[in-house]
Protein backbone atom coordinates (compact mmCIF):
# COMPACT_ATOMS: atom_id res chain seq x y z
CA UNK A 1 0.00 0.00 0.00
CA UNK A 2 1.77 3.28 -0.96
CA UNK A 3 0.65 6.64 1.09
CA UNK A 4 -1.38 8.75 -1.33
CA UNK A 5 -0.71 12.52 -0.86
CA UNK A 6 -3.82 13.27 -0.24
CA UNK A 7 -4.46 10.69 2.22
CA UNK A 8 -5.27 12.51 5.75
CA UNK A 9 -2.08 11.78 8.04
CA UNK A 10 -2.82 8.94 10.82
CA UNK A 11 -1.54 10.99 13.34
CA UNK A 12 -1.04 14.50 13.63
CA UNK A 13 0.50 16.54 15.96
CA UNK A 14 0.85 20.38 16.44
CA UNK A 15 2.84 21.59 19.62
CA UNK A 16 2.37 18.58 21.35
CA UNK A 17 3.47 18.91 25.09
CA UNK A 18 3.38 16.54 28.06
CA UNK A 19 4.15 18.12 31.54
CA UNK A 20 4.44 16.17 34.77
CA UNK A 21 4.49 18.58 37.18
CA UNK A 22 7.23 21.16 36.57
CA UNK A 23 8.92 18.28 34.46
CA UNK A 24 8.54 18.97 30.49
CA UNK A 25 8.32 15.40 29.31
CA UNK A 26 7.19 16.34 25.62
CA UNK A 27 7.94 20.13 24.75
CA UNK A 28 6.07 20.82 21.83
CA UNK A 29 6.32 18.49 19.19
CA UNK A 30 5.36 18.26 15.42
CA UNK A 31 4.97 15.15 13.79
CA UNK A 32 2.85 14.06 10.82
CA UNK A 33 2.66 9.97 10.36
CA UNK A 34 1.32 8.53 7.02
CA UNK A 35 -0.85 5.94 6.18
CA UNK A 36 1.35 2.71 5.34
CA UNK A 37 4.42 4.45 6.51
CA UNK A 38 6.94 2.46 8.97
CA UNK A 39 7.58 5.77 11.43
CA UNK A 40 10.19 5.18 14.26
CA UNK A 41 11.03 7.60 17.23
CA UNK A 42 14.69 8.14 18.22
CA UNK A 43 16.02 8.90 21.33
CA UNK A 44 18.22 7.98 24.73
CA UNK A 45 16.06 7.28 28.13
CA UNK A 46 14.05 10.15 28.75
CA UNK A 47 13.68 12.24 25.72
CA UNK A 48 9.80 11.91 25.68
CA UNK A 49 9.50 8.90 23.19
CA UNK A 50 7.31 6.89 25.41
CA UNK A 51 5.35 9.83 27.23
CA UNK A 52 4.54 11.10 23.26
CA UNK A 53 3.24 7.20 22.07
CA UNK A 54 0.94 7.15 25.74
CA UNK A 55 -0.72 10.12 24.03
CA UNK A 56 -1.00 8.75 20.55
CA UNK A 57 -2.44 5.51 22.45
CA UNK A 58 -4.52 7.81 23.79
CA UNK A 59 -4.14 6.51 27.54
CA UNK A 60 -2.28 10.08 28.87
CA UNK A 61 -3.70 13.17 27.99
CA UNK A 62 -1.70 16.16 26.17
CA UNK A 63 -0.68 19.18 28.02
CA UNK A 64 -0.90 21.11 25.18
CA UNK A 65 -0.97 21.42 21.28
CA UNK A 66 -3.09 19.66 18.98
CA UNK A 67 -3.06 15.96 18.72
CA UNK A 68 -5.20 13.57 16.06
CA UNK A 69 -5.21 10.23 15.83
CA UNK A 70 -7.17 8.90 12.79
CA UNK A 71 -8.46 11.71 12.06
CA UNK A 72 -10.46 12.46 15.83
CA UNK A 73 -9.28 13.64 19.24
CA UNK A 74 -7.74 11.44 21.77
CA UNK A 75 -9.22 13.22 24.48
CA UNK A 76 -13.26 12.95 23.45
CA UNK A 77 -12.69 9.80 21.15
CA UNK A 78 -10.19 7.64 22.91
CA UNK A 79 -12.10 4.83 22.89
CA UNK A 80 -12.79 4.94 19.46
CA UNK A 81 -9.66 5.26 18.04
CA UNK A 82 -7.95 2.40 20.96
CA UNK A 83 -10.55 0.32 18.74
CA UNK A 84 -8.58 0.69 15.77
CA UNK A 85 -5.38 0.60 17.07
CA UNK A 86 -2.94 -2.36 17.78
CA UNK A 87 -0.54 -1.63 21.36
CA UNK A 88 2.53 -2.81 22.13
CA UNK A 89 3.69 -1.35 25.74
CA UNK A 90 7.16 -1.00 26.45
CA UNK A 91 6.76 -3.68 29.40
CA UNK A 92 4.46 -6.64 28.59
CA UNK A 93 0.75 -6.42 29.92
CA UNK A 94 -0.08 -10.26 29.12
CA UNK A 95 -1.73 -12.17 32.02
CA UNK A 96 0.91 -14.97 32.61
CA UNK A 97 -1.44 -17.52 34.64
CA UNK A 98 -3.56 -17.49 31.09
CA UNK A 99 -2.04 -19.87 28.24
CA UNK A 100 -0.84 -18.06 25.27
CA UNK A 101 -3.83 -18.39 23.20
CA UNK A 102 -6.21 -17.42 25.82
CA UNK A 103 -4.36 -14.05 26.33
CA UNK A 104 -5.27 -13.70 22.49
CA UNK A 105 -9.04 -14.79 22.78
CA UNK A 106 -9.34 -12.48 25.71
CA UNK A 107 -7.57 -9.88 24.90
CA UNK A 108 -10.21 -9.79 21.62
CA UNK A 109 -12.86 -9.55 23.46
CA UNK A 110 -11.74 -6.66 24.86
CA UNK A 111 -12.32 -4.95 21.62
CA UNK A 112 -15.98 -6.88 21.69
CA UNK A 113 -15.19 -9.24 18.48
CA UNK A 114 -17.27 -12.46 18.19
CA UNK A 115 -15.53 -15.50 19.59
CA UNK A 116 -15.52 -17.45 16.23
CA UNK A 117 -13.79 -14.88 14.91
CA UNK A 118 -11.09 -14.22 17.79
CA UNK A 119 -10.89 -17.99 17.68
CA UNK A 120 -9.68 -18.05 13.83
CA UNK A 121 -7.94 -15.04 14.42
CA UNK A 122 -6.08 -16.63 17.39
CA UNK A 123 -4.71 -19.89 14.92
CA UNK A 124 -3.45 -17.26 12.44
CA UNK A 125 -1.89 -15.09 14.62
CA UNK A 126 -0.28 -17.17 16.69
CA UNK A 127 1.24 -19.18 13.30
CA UNK A 128 2.30 -15.75 12.50
CA UNK A 129 4.32 -15.23 15.93
CA UNK A 130 5.64 -18.89 15.72
CA UNK A 131 3.85 -19.71 18.50
CA UNK A 132 1.42 -22.47 17.33
CA UNK A 133 3.20 -25.33 19.36
CA UNK A 134 3.06 -23.51 22.75
CA UNK A 135 -0.02 -22.17 22.22
CA UNK A 136 -1.92 -23.98 25.08
CA UNK A 137 0.78 -23.58 27.74
CA UNK A 138 0.97 -20.82 30.12
CA UNK A 139 2.79 -17.53 29.48
CA UNK A 140 4.50 -17.22 32.92
CA UNK A 141 7.29 -19.95 31.90
CA UNK A 142 8.04 -18.64 28.03
CA UNK A 143 11.29 -17.17 27.07
CA UNK A 144 11.30 -12.86 26.83
CA UNK A 145 11.44 -13.25 22.90
CA UNK A 146 8.29 -15.18 22.63
CA UNK A 147 6.47 -12.97 25.29
CA UNK A 148 7.27 -10.32 22.92
CA UNK A 149 6.25 -12.18 19.87
CA UNK A 150 2.82 -13.03 21.40
CA UNK A 151 2.51 -9.01 22.72
CA UNK A 152 2.78 -8.75 18.97
CA UNK A 153 0.36 -11.49 18.16
CA UNK A 154 -2.16 -10.02 20.68
CA UNK A 155 -1.85 -6.62 19.35
CA UNK A 156 -2.55 -7.65 16.22
CA UNK A 157 -6.37 -9.26 17.17
CA UNK A 158 -8.36 -6.04 16.18
CA UNK A 159 -6.77 -6.14 12.30
CA UNK A 160 -5.28 -2.59 13.61
CA UNK A 161 -4.79 0.19 11.46
CA UNK A 162 -1.54 1.47 13.51
CA UNK A 163 0.45 -0.58 15.22
CA UNK A 164 2.29 1.33 17.65
CA UNK A 165 5.44 -0.41 19.36
CA UNK A 166 7.12 0.85 22.06
CA UNK A 167 10.91 -0.49 22.68
CA UNK A 168 9.84 -3.78 21.20
CA UNK A 169 13.24 -5.51 21.05
CA UNK A 170 14.62 -3.81 24.57
CA UNK A 171 16.29 -7.03 26.05
CA UNK A 172 16.24 -9.55 23.67
CA UNK A 173 18.85 -11.46 22.62
CA UNK A 174 19.75 -11.26 18.90
CA UNK A 175 18.10 -14.34 17.81
CA UNK A 176 14.73 -12.77 19.09
CA UNK A 177 15.44 -9.53 17.89
CA UNK A 178 15.73 -10.75 14.29
CA UNK A 179 12.73 -12.85 15.00
CA UNK A 180 10.50 -10.00 15.72
CA UNK A 181 12.33 -7.78 13.10
CA UNK A 182 11.26 -10.26 10.43
CA UNK A 183 7.56 -10.50 11.75
CA UNK A 184 7.44 -6.64 11.90
CA UNK A 185 8.74 -6.54 7.71
CA UNK A 186 6.16 -8.65 7.20
CA UNK A 187 3.45 -6.29 8.74
CA UNK A 188 4.94 -3.34 7.38
CA UNK A 189 4.88 -5.23 3.51
CA UNK A 190 1.37 -6.42 4.42
CA UNK A 191 0.28 -2.54 4.50
CA UNK A 192 0.34 -1.88 8.38
CA UNK A 193 1.24 0.96 9.53
CA UNK A 194 4.18 1.25 12.05
CA UNK A 195 4.89 3.28 14.64
CA UNK A 196 7.76 2.28 16.89
CA UNK A 197 10.45 3.90 19.59
CA UNK A 198 14.10 2.07 19.58
CA UNK A 199 17.11 3.28 20.81
CA UNK A 200 18.47 0.44 18.43
CA UNK A 201 20.23 2.17 15.60
CA UNK A 202 20.06 -1.01 13.87
CA UNK A 203 16.19 -1.90 14.25
CA UNK A 204 15.04 1.96 13.17
CA UNK A 205 17.40 1.39 10.22
CA UNK A 206 16.23 -2.04 9.37
CA UNK A 207 12.61 -0.62 9.78
CA UNK A 208 12.08 2.89 9.51
CA UNK A 209 11.14 4.94 6.04
CA UNK A 210 11.37 8.14 8.18
CA UNK A 211 12.25 8.64 11.51
CA UNK A 212 12.60 12.02 14.24
CA UNK A 213 15.08 12.12 17.02
CA UNK A 214 14.33 13.60 19.91
CA UNK A 215 16.20 14.49 22.92
CA UNK A 216 15.25 16.59 25.49
CA UNK A 217 11.46 16.46 24.60
CA UNK A 218 11.99 17.93 21.36
CA UNK A 219 12.57 16.87 17.82
CA UNK A 220 16.28 17.95 17.28
CA UNK A 221 16.00 15.90 13.35
CA UNK A 222 14.05 14.33 11.06
CA UNK A 223 14.14 12.52 8.00
CA UNK A 224 14.57 8.78 6.65
CA UNK A 225 17.95 6.87 7.55
CA UNK A 226 19.55 7.82 4.43
CA UNK A 227 18.77 11.25 4.96
CA UNK A 228 19.63 12.05 8.23
CA UNK A 229 23.28 10.43 7.80
CA UNK A 230 23.59 12.48 4.73
CA UNK A 231 22.65 15.84 6.64
CA UNK A 232 24.36 15.30 10.12
CA UNK A 233 27.06 13.20 9.17
CA UNK A 234 30.00 13.11 6.07
CA UNK A 235 29.82 9.68 4.47
CA UNK A 236 32.07 8.17 6.13
CA UNK A 237 34.28 7.21 9.38
CA UNK A 238 37.81 6.82 9.87
CA UNK A 239 38.71 5.48 13.89
CA UNK A 240 42.28 6.20 14.97
CA UNK A 241 43.49 4.19 17.42
CA UNK A 242 47.13 6.02 18.17
CA UNK A 243 50.05 4.80 21.35
CA UNK A 244 48.95 7.13 23.64
CA UNK A 245 47.04 7.16 27.11
CA UNK A 246 45.77 10.86 25.88
CA UNK A 247 43.83 10.59 22.52
CA UNK A 248 43.20 14.39 23.20
CA UNK A 249 46.61 15.61 22.50
CA UNK A 250 46.33 14.23 19.12
CA UNK A 251 43.08 16.10 18.09
CA UNK A 252 44.97 19.45 16.90
CA UNK A 253 47.21 17.49 14.58
CA UNK A 254 44.21 15.98 12.48
CA UNK A 255 41.78 18.33 12.52
CA UNK A 256 42.15 19.84 9.24
CA UNK A 257 41.69 16.23 7.82
CA UNK A 258 37.95 15.75 9.05
CA UNK A 259 34.98 18.20 8.92
CA UNK A 260 34.88 17.34 13.08
CA UNK A 261 36.73 15.59 15.16
CA UNK A 262 35.22 13.32 17.76
CA UNK A 263 37.37 12.48 20.97
CA UNK A 264 36.87 9.23 22.80
CA UNK A 265 39.06 7.23 25.46
CA UNK A 266 40.65 4.81 23.25
CA UNK A 267 39.96 6.34 19.48
CA UNK A 268 39.63 9.13 17.67
CA UNK A 269 36.75 9.48 14.86
CA UNK A 270 37.79 11.57 12.01
CA UNK A 271 34.25 12.27 10.16
CA UNK A 272 35.21 12.31 6.00
CA UNK A 273 33.56 12.02 3.12
CA UNK A 274 36.89 10.07 1.73
CA UNK A 275 38.16 7.86 4.96
CA UNK A 276 41.13 6.53 2.74
CA UNK A 277 42.21 9.64 2.14
CA UNK A 278 42.66 11.12 5.39
CA UNK A 279 43.97 7.80 6.69
CA UNK A 280 46.80 8.02 4.01
CA UNK A 281 47.60 11.74 5.24
CA UNK A 282 47.64 10.28 9.12
CA UNK A 283 50.48 7.85 7.77
CA UNK A 284 51.72 10.23 5.92
CA UNK A 285 52.14 12.78 8.83
CA UNK A 286 54.11 10.04 10.81
CA UNK A 287 51.53 9.80 13.22
CA UNK A 288 52.11 5.37 12.94
CA UNK A 289 48.38 4.45 14.27
CA UNK A 290 48.49 1.20 16.32
CA UNK A 291 44.82 0.58 14.01
CA UNK A 292 42.70 2.32 11.31
CA UNK A 293 39.52 1.62 10.49
CA UNK A 294 37.56 3.11 7.55
CA UNK A 295 33.76 2.45 8.07
CA UNK A 296 30.37 4.15 6.56
CA UNK A 297 28.53 6.50 8.70
CA UNK A 298 25.66 5.41 10.56
CA UNK A 299 22.35 6.71 12.14
CA UNK A 300 24.56 5.68 14.80
CA UNK A 301 26.99 8.45 14.93
CA UNK A 302 24.33 10.73 13.96
CA UNK A 303 22.46 9.88 16.77
CA UNK A 304 25.42 10.07 19.23
CA UNK A 305 26.29 13.73 17.55
CA UNK A 306 22.94 14.90 18.04
CA UNK A 307 22.09 13.21 21.30
CA UNK A 308 25.46 13.46 22.84
CA UNK A 309 27.56 10.65 24.52
CA UNK A 310 26.89 11.52 27.99
CA UNK A 311 24.67 8.84 29.72
CA UNK A 312 21.41 9.57 30.76
CA UNK A 313 19.67 7.11 33.11
CA UNK B 1 -17.83 -2.90 28.16
CA UNK B 2 -17.59 -3.79 31.29
CA UNK B 3 -18.01 -7.38 30.79
CA UNK B 4 -15.59 -7.59 28.65
CA UNK B 5 -13.40 -6.78 31.88
CA UNK B 6 -15.09 -9.35 33.70
CA UNK B 7 -14.39 -12.06 30.79
CA UNK B 8 -11.02 -11.62 31.26
CA UNK B 9 -11.21 -12.32 35.38
CA UNK B 10 -13.54 -15.41 34.56
CA UNK B 11 -11.32 -16.84 32.12
CA UNK B 12 -8.30 -15.63 34.88
CA UNK B 13 -9.94 -17.66 37.41
CA UNK B 14 -10.81 -20.65 35.58
CA UNK B 15 -7.22 -21.20 35.66
CA UNK B 16 -6.46 -20.68 39.28
CA UNK B 17 -9.42 -21.66 40.96
CA UNK B 18 -7.95 -24.66 42.92
CA UNK B 19 -6.03 -21.95 45.02
CA UNK B 20 -8.77 -20.25 46.55
CA UNK B 21 -10.43 -23.14 47.39
CA UNK B 22 -8.72 -23.43 50.67
CA UNK B 23 -9.32 -19.56 52.04
CA UNK B 24 -12.42 -19.54 50.45
CA UNK B 25 -14.52 -22.81 51.28
CA UNK B 26 -12.35 -24.91 54.37
CA UNK B 27 -11.69 -21.80 55.98
CA UNK B 28 -14.89 -21.07 57.26
CA UNK B 29 -15.51 -24.43 57.53
CA UNK B 30 -12.97 -24.91 60.00
CA UNK B 31 -13.58 -22.06 62.08
CA UNK B 32 -17.66 -23.09 62.36
CA UNK B 33 -16.26 -26.85 63.07
CA UNK B 34 -14.07 -25.51 66.26
CA UNK B 35 -15.95 -22.70 67.00
CA UNK B 36 -19.38 -23.45 66.64
CA UNK B 37 -18.95 -27.13 67.49
CA UNK B 38 -15.92 -27.53 70.17
CA UNK B 39 -16.39 -23.86 71.37
CA UNK B 40 -20.30 -24.26 71.21
CA UNK B 41 -20.32 -26.62 73.31
CA UNK B 42 -19.40 -25.00 76.16
CA UNK B 43 -21.09 -22.17 75.34
CA UNK B 44 -24.42 -24.02 75.27
CA UNK B 45 -23.70 -25.82 78.27
CA UNK B 46 -23.45 -22.39 80.37
CA UNK B 47 -26.16 -20.44 82.54
CA UNK B 48 -27.16 -18.93 79.78
CA UNK B 49 -27.69 -21.59 77.30
CA UNK B 50 -26.14 -20.99 73.98
CA UNK B 51 -26.06 -16.88 73.31
CA UNK B 52 -29.57 -15.24 74.62
CA UNK B 53 -31.25 -18.82 73.92
CA UNK B 54 -29.82 -19.52 70.52
CA UNK B 55 -27.50 -22.45 70.38
CA UNK B 56 -23.96 -21.10 69.40
CA UNK B 57 -23.62 -22.63 66.24
CA UNK B 58 -26.63 -21.04 64.81
CA UNK B 59 -25.86 -17.80 66.46
CA UNK B 60 -21.93 -18.44 64.97
CA UNK B 61 -22.46 -19.33 60.79
CA UNK B 62 -24.33 -16.52 59.80
CA UNK B 63 -21.80 -14.53 61.19
CA UNK B 64 -19.26 -16.50 59.43
CA UNK B 65 -21.14 -15.68 56.27
CA UNK B 66 -20.58 -12.42 56.70
CA UNK B 67 -16.88 -12.58 57.79
CA UNK B 68 -16.02 -14.74 54.84
CA UNK B 69 -17.80 -12.56 52.44
CA UNK B 70 -15.79 -9.68 54.06
CA UNK B 71 -12.67 -11.78 53.56
CA UNK B 72 -12.85 -13.07 49.66
CA UNK B 73 -13.75 -9.17 48.84
CA UNK B 74 -10.77 -7.89 50.16
CA UNK B 75 -8.43 -10.14 49.20
CA UNK B 76 -9.71 -10.56 45.80
CA UNK B 77 -9.35 -6.48 45.79
CA UNK B 78 -5.77 -6.41 46.59
CA UNK B 79 -3.45 -8.37 45.60
CA UNK B 80 -5.04 -8.64 41.59
CA UNK B 81 -5.84 -4.94 41.88
CA UNK B 82 -1.90 -4.11 42.49
CA UNK B 83 -0.91 -6.95 40.51
CA UNK B 84 -3.20 -5.67 36.98
CA UNK B 85 -1.62 -2.27 37.66
CA UNK B 86 2.13 -3.60 38.64
CA UNK B 87 2.98 -6.70 37.95
CA UNK B 88 0.68 -8.65 35.38
CA UNK B 89 -0.45 -5.20 34.47
CA UNK B 90 -3.90 -6.56 33.11
CA UNK B 91 -5.07 -3.34 33.56
CA UNK B 92 -3.37 -1.56 31.17
CA UNK B 93 -4.26 -4.27 27.95
CA UNK B 94 -7.99 -3.41 28.93
CA UNK B 95 -7.01 0.10 28.52
CA UNK B 96 -5.10 -0.40 25.26
CA UNK B 97 -8.51 -1.61 24.18
CA UNK B 98 -11.50 0.82 23.97
CA UNK B 99 -12.07 -0.09 27.79
CA UNK B 100 -12.43 2.99 30.13
CA UNK B 101 -11.47 2.86 34.01
CA UNK B 102 -15.36 2.63 34.71
CA UNK B 103 -15.32 -0.61 32.73
CA UNK B 104 -12.09 -1.63 34.38
CA UNK B 105 -13.18 -0.95 37.57
CA UNK B 106 -16.47 -2.26 37.58
CA UNK B 107 -15.98 -5.52 35.34
CA UNK B 108 -13.40 -6.18 38.46
CA UNK B 109 -15.80 -5.31 41.16
CA UNK B 110 -18.68 -7.47 39.55
CA UNK B 111 -16.04 -10.52 39.25
CA UNK B 112 -15.45 -9.85 43.00
CA UNK B 113 -19.11 -9.91 44.15
CA UNK B 114 -19.64 -13.49 41.86
CA UNK B 115 -16.82 -14.86 43.70
CA UNK B 116 -18.84 -13.72 47.20
CA UNK B 117 -21.94 -14.85 45.66
CA UNK B 118 -19.47 -18.28 45.29
CA UNK B 119 -18.35 -18.57 48.57
CA UNK B 120 -21.11 -17.93 49.93
CA UNK B 121 -23.32 -20.09 48.36
CA UNK B 122 -21.08 -22.88 49.01
CA UNK B 123 -20.46 -22.26 52.38
CA UNK B 124 -24.66 -21.76 53.35
CA UNK B 125 -25.27 -25.18 51.75
CA UNK B 126 -22.59 -27.14 53.64
CA UNK B 127 -23.55 -25.12 57.05
CA UNK B 128 -27.56 -26.11 56.40
CA UNK B 129 -25.94 -29.80 56.26
CA UNK B 130 -24.17 -29.43 58.85
CA UNK B 131 -27.71 -27.86 61.03
CA UNK B 132 -25.86 -24.75 61.77
CA UNK B 133 -28.58 -22.71 59.41
CA UNK B 134 -32.25 -23.87 59.88
CA UNK B 135 -33.88 -21.11 58.07
CA UNK B 136 -35.01 -20.51 54.38
CA UNK B 137 -34.75 -16.75 55.06
CA UNK B 138 -30.87 -17.34 54.92
CA UNK B 139 -31.63 -16.91 51.00
CA UNK B 140 -31.75 -13.12 51.56
CA UNK B 141 -28.84 -13.03 53.39
CA UNK B 142 -26.82 -14.44 50.13
CA UNK B 143 -27.77 -10.78 48.37
CA UNK B 144 -26.51 -9.11 51.83
CA UNK B 145 -23.41 -11.06 51.54
CA UNK B 146 -22.99 -9.88 47.91
CA UNK B 147 -23.32 -6.16 48.89
CA UNK B 148 -21.15 -6.77 51.64
CA UNK B 149 -18.58 -8.02 49.49
CA UNK B 150 -18.92 -4.97 47.39
CA UNK B 151 -19.60 -2.35 50.31
CA UNK B 152 -15.98 -3.62 51.19
CA UNK B 153 -14.13 -4.47 47.56
CA UNK B 154 -14.70 -0.90 46.27
CA UNK B 155 -12.27 0.87 49.20
CA UNK B 156 -10.17 -1.65 49.20
CA UNK B 157 -9.73 -1.77 45.23
CA UNK B 158 -9.39 2.60 46.04
CA UNK B 159 -6.75 1.76 48.67
CA UNK B 160 -4.61 -1.01 46.45
CA UNK B 161 -4.78 1.14 43.71
CA UNK B 162 -2.51 3.60 45.87
CA UNK B 163 0.26 1.36 47.13
CA UNK B 164 3.86 1.01 45.69
CA UNK B 165 4.06 -2.32 47.18
CA UNK B 166 2.01 -5.28 48.78
CA UNK B 167 3.72 -3.62 52.72
CA UNK B 168 0.18 -1.69 52.48
CA UNK B 169 -1.65 -4.58 52.59
CA UNK B 170 -0.52 -6.48 55.29
CA UNK B 171 -1.72 -3.53 57.41
CA UNK B 172 -4.84 -3.76 56.26
CA UNK B 173 -4.85 -7.56 56.68
CA UNK B 174 -3.55 -6.97 60.35
CA UNK B 175 -5.18 -4.00 61.88
CA UNK B 176 -8.61 -3.85 59.98
CA UNK B 177 -9.55 -6.85 58.45
CA UNK B 178 -8.69 -9.25 61.53
CA UNK B 179 -9.81 -6.72 64.27
CA UNK B 180 -13.03 -6.70 62.47
CA UNK B 181 -13.21 -10.40 62.10
CA UNK B 182 -13.00 -10.30 65.80
CA UNK B 183 -14.24 -7.50 67.39
CA UNK B 184 -17.26 -6.82 65.33
CA UNK B 185 -20.05 -9.71 66.33
CA UNK B 186 -18.98 -12.78 64.35
CA UNK B 187 -18.14 -14.60 67.23
CA UNK B 188 -20.55 -13.10 70.27
CA UNK B 189 -22.54 -10.23 70.62
CA UNK B 190 -20.75 -6.62 70.41
CA UNK B 191 -22.69 -6.20 73.87
CA UNK B 192 -19.82 -8.41 75.35
CA UNK B 193 -16.99 -5.61 75.16
CA UNK B 194 -16.48 -2.54 76.84
CA UNK B 195 -18.87 0.03 76.14
CA UNK B 196 -16.34 2.27 73.44
CA UNK B 197 -15.18 -0.56 71.80
CA UNK B 198 -18.45 -1.47 71.66
CA UNK B 199 -19.56 1.88 69.97
CA UNK B 200 -16.20 1.29 67.26
CA UNK B 201 -17.52 -2.20 66.55
CA UNK B 202 -21.20 -0.46 66.07
CA UNK B 203 -20.17 1.80 62.91
CA UNK B 204 -17.65 -0.62 61.79
CA UNK B 205 -19.37 -2.20 58.12
CA UNK B 206 -18.98 -5.99 59.12
CA UNK B 207 -21.41 -5.25 62.28
CA UNK B 208 -23.86 -3.70 59.90
CA UNK B 209 -23.39 -7.27 57.64
CA UNK B 210 -23.14 -9.60 60.46
CA UNK B 211 -26.33 -8.20 62.04
CA UNK B 212 -28.00 -8.36 58.54
CA UNK B 213 -26.92 -12.02 58.22
CA UNK B 214 -27.90 -12.79 61.55
CA UNK B 215 -31.18 -11.21 61.71
CA UNK B 216 -31.89 -13.51 58.90
CA UNK B 217 -30.65 -16.66 59.29
CA UNK B 218 -32.51 -16.91 63.20
CA UNK B 219 -35.76 -14.90 61.74
CA UNK B 220 -35.28 -12.21 64.14
CA UNK B 221 -34.79 -9.35 61.95
CA UNK B 222 -37.35 -6.34 61.32
CA UNK B 223 -37.88 -4.16 58.39
CA UNK B 224 -36.56 -0.90 59.48
CA UNK B 225 -33.80 -2.32 61.05
CA UNK B 226 -32.91 -4.80 58.13
CA UNK B 227 -33.28 -1.12 55.64
CA UNK B 228 -30.52 0.38 58.06
CA UNK B 229 -27.88 -1.95 57.76
CA UNK B 230 -28.47 -1.97 54.03
CA UNK B 231 -28.66 1.80 53.73
CA UNK B 232 -25.19 1.66 55.29
CA UNK B 233 -24.04 -1.01 53.63
CA UNK B 234 -25.20 0.53 49.78
CA UNK B 235 -23.75 4.10 50.62
CA UNK B 236 -20.33 2.32 51.75
CA UNK B 237 -20.44 0.88 48.56
CA UNK B 238 -21.37 3.81 46.38
CA UNK B 239 -18.55 6.25 48.05
CA UNK B 240 -16.38 3.03 47.83
CA UNK B 241 -16.94 2.84 43.84
CA UNK B 242 -16.50 6.66 43.68
CA UNK B 243 -12.98 5.89 45.33
CA UNK B 244 -11.92 3.55 43.21
CA UNK B 245 -12.32 5.34 40.14
CA UNK B 246 -10.66 8.25 41.30
CA UNK B 247 -7.52 6.30 41.94
CA UNK B 248 -7.21 3.72 39.23
CA UNK B 249 -7.81 6.95 36.53
CA UNK B 250 -5.28 8.68 38.93
CA UNK B 251 -2.96 5.77 38.87
CA UNK B 252 -3.09 4.73 35.31
CA UNK B 253 -3.38 7.56 33.19
CA UNK B 254 -0.82 9.50 33.68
Amino acid sequence: MVAQPDDPPLIAARGLTKHFGDFTAVDGIDVEVRRGEAFGFLGPNGAGKSSTMRMIGCVSPPSGGTLRVLGMDPITHGSQIRGRLGVVPQRDTLDEELTVRENILVYGRYFGLPRSVIRERATELLEFAQLSERADELVEPLSGGMKRRLTIARSLVNEPELLMLDEPTTGLDPQARHALWDRLFRLKRSGVTLVLTTHYMDEAEQLCDRLVVMDGGRIVAEGSPRQLISEHSTREVLELRLATDDHELYEAKVSDLATRVEVLPDRLLLYTDDGDAAAKIVHERGLAPLSTLVRRATLEDVFLHLTGRTLID
Amino acid sequence: MWNRALAHWLAHYRRVWRGTIISGILQPLFFLLAMGMGLGTLVDAGTSGGIEGVDYLLFLAPGILAAQAMQTAVFESTFPVLGAIKWQRQYHAMLAAPLGIPDIVLGHLVFVMMRVAMTSTIFVTIATLFGAITSWWVLLALPVAVLTGLAFAAPVVAFAARQRNESGFNMLFRFIVLPMFLFSGTFFPVEQLPTALELIARITPLWHAVELCRGLALETMTLAGAAAHVAYLVVLAGIGIQLALMSVRKRLIL
